[in-house]
């Protein structure tokens, strides 16, 4: 009961965020004049109304509990897949085992991290999918690219299974088994990771100079602390909902969003080099999954090991 | 189609057909990308490339309802004709305009229902390379289909339309279709040029499809 009133008092809290940051777009597009836009405030606006589906959405499944969390992030690790598997290297002698990496070892993973099999889905992909997806490929004998085939392949399952599934292994850092809290720390997490892309994203652009990887992303330097500074805060502010106390949960807000924005910078090289500018089209302003989930795809396990290591 | 359906198919084959749309679009999530043409009601014909059995649902599936209604693709009768399930699922659930493509089995002209649902005003889905293209090459030689219906009908947009990708999702021989994303391109609109020959209007008409392949398809 404490759990879904919490959820429902951030629900409030973050609607009025969106709706506060609604009428700020929608002033800076009455200020671009009649007839004209600013391609900044409209990407702003397009994102803020996915924003909206998304917190909804997300709403929902953490009222309806772990199984309905389990279930949205699977299916959004069938996504990312389907999305990074698209473009990676592979022949035809890789379709047994890129069916078996959606059919098979995406839903295990998933049944592993709901039970809490923490054994078995830590060492899953990195030991045994990584073993047996190249003996499948190399069974069907085409030598052609073997190695970026079957690493490109790795990669997509570590990125988009074995990462993505660390969010909802949060649910079994609590050993007592409060379900309750955990839900809020994955709350937490999505929160504080997305807020600091956002604010990363329009301070970059209105006041940002120094670029950090010029050739590959607009993110500079300016940008990003302005990003980690607002998710460290916005992480302090919600301590209440954390095992963490003030101090602590802004640590670890800054520590997700710093690792999160970083890994949008490895995925912006990866989209450079596959020559692809969004990967898919399924969220109107954001690109597709994976453009949203970059950066909370590399925070994920990092989130996750230090929780464990705070609680144990 | 003159003859009369009953209502209880006629449901049928619409729930049917939204249920293969949503099957697709959740397994490839597939979407369409209108290059050269928008997506309104206007009569087309819409030529791609065959790699698949999956490529007509995916062509079928991207067009808007108010398009799909008014859409027949063209398929060949033997297929289609073959068992009771595929009899429903082709005329019924996609409408096609039944062509029979063997011509000692043939009775009358292959291209007269092809003319007549062009006169009604439906929109063709055809695949002018006749067969599956099981080579490496982008396209095999275009039979003269294409040409003739220009030529019969030269106020009819001929629209090339590339679906990408479906030779990696489903490749001949296996068994478990992979959930890549597809997507179908289409291209600007062609029609037959006054005293164009046959054989440069189907150069054309190739080149001008080839040319929305995406790179890793090539």
């Amino acid at each position: 009961m404490e759990t879904t009133t919490n959820i429902l008092y951030l629900f409030g809290g973050v609607v009025a965020v969106l709706s506060a940051l609604t009428v700020v777009g929608e002033a800076l597009r009455g200020r671009v004049g009649p007839g004209r836009t600013n391609p900044v405030v409209q990407t702003f606006l397009t994102r803020l109304m996915s924003w909206w589906i998304m917190v909804i959405l997300f709403t929902i499944t953490a009222l309806l509990g772990p199984v309905a969390l389990m279930l949205l992030f699977a299916f959004a690790s069938f996504a990312a897949l389907r999305e990074f598997l698209t473009f990676t290297d592979k022949r035809q002698a890789d379709h047994l085992s890129l069916a078996l990496a959606f059919f098979v070892i995406l839903p295990l993973q998933y049944v592993f991290v709901g039970y809490d099999l923490t054994g078995l889905f830590t060492v899953f992909i990195p030991v045994y999918a990584f073993l047996l997806l190249p003996i499948v490929s190399a069974l069907r004998g085409d030598h052609n690219r073997f190695l970026s085939r079957v690493a490109e392949t790795q990669w997509a399952l570590m990125i988009c299974v074995y990462c993505i599934s660390h969010v909802p292994a949060l649910l079994n850092t609590k050993p007592e088994g409060d379900s309750g809290q955990t839900v809020l720390l994955i709350v937490f997490f999505v929160m504080v990771v997305q807020i600091g892309d956002l604010m990363e994203y329009f301070a970059g652009r209105r006041f940002g100079k120094r670029r950090i990887a010029p050739s590959l992303s607009p993110k500079t330097l300016e940008g990003m602390a302005t990003g980690i500074a607002c998710a460290a805060v916005t992480g302090a502010l919600l301590s209440w909902i954390t095992p963490f106390g003030i101090g602590a949960a802004a640590a670890m807000a800054a520590l997700a969003s710093v690792t999160g924005m970083f890994g949008n910078l490895v995925f912006a090289a990866i989209k450079r080099d596959k020559g692809v500018k969004d990967w898919s089209h399924l969220i109107p302003g954001q690109g597709g999954f994976l453009d949203q989930l970059d950066s909370a795809i590399f925070a994920a396990p990092v989130f996750y090991h230090v929780t464990l290591l705070m609680s144990g | 189609m003159t003859r009369k359906t009953p209502l209880y198919r006629w449901i049928a084959a619409r729930f049917t057909g939204h249920l293969l749309a949503f099957t697709a679009r959740f397994i490839t999530a597939v979407r369409a990308e209108w290059r050269g043409i928008e997506p309104v009601d206007k009569q087309r014909v819409y030529f791609a490339n065959h790699v698949s059995n999956a490529d007509m649902p995916m062509i079928w599936t991207v067009l808007p309802h108010h398009m799909r209604a008014k859409t027949r693709p063209v398929a060949a009768a033997d297929y289609w004709l073959k068992n009771k399930l595929r009899a429903f699922v082709g005329p019924e659930v996609f409408n096609c305009v039944l062509v029979d493509r063997r011509p000692e089995a043939r009775t009358d002209d292959p291209m007269a229902a092809i003319r007549d649902a062009l006169d009604e005003g439906s929109s063709l889905i055809i695949f002018p390379e006749g067969n599956r293209n099981m080579t490496d090459d982008p396209l095999l030689p275009f039979r003269a289909g294409l040409y003739n219906m220009g030529q019969s009908h030269p106020h009819v947009d001929l629209v090339p339309t590339w679906v990408a990708n479906l030779t990696t999702i489903m490749p001949k021989g296996e068994v478990i279709p992979l959930p890549l994303i597809c997507t179908v391109t289409f291209g600007a609109p062609l029609h037959v040029g006054e005293n164009e020959d046959k054989d440069v209007f189907l150069k054309r008409a190739a080149d001008a499809l080839v040319a929305l392949a995406p790179e890793r398809d090539l």
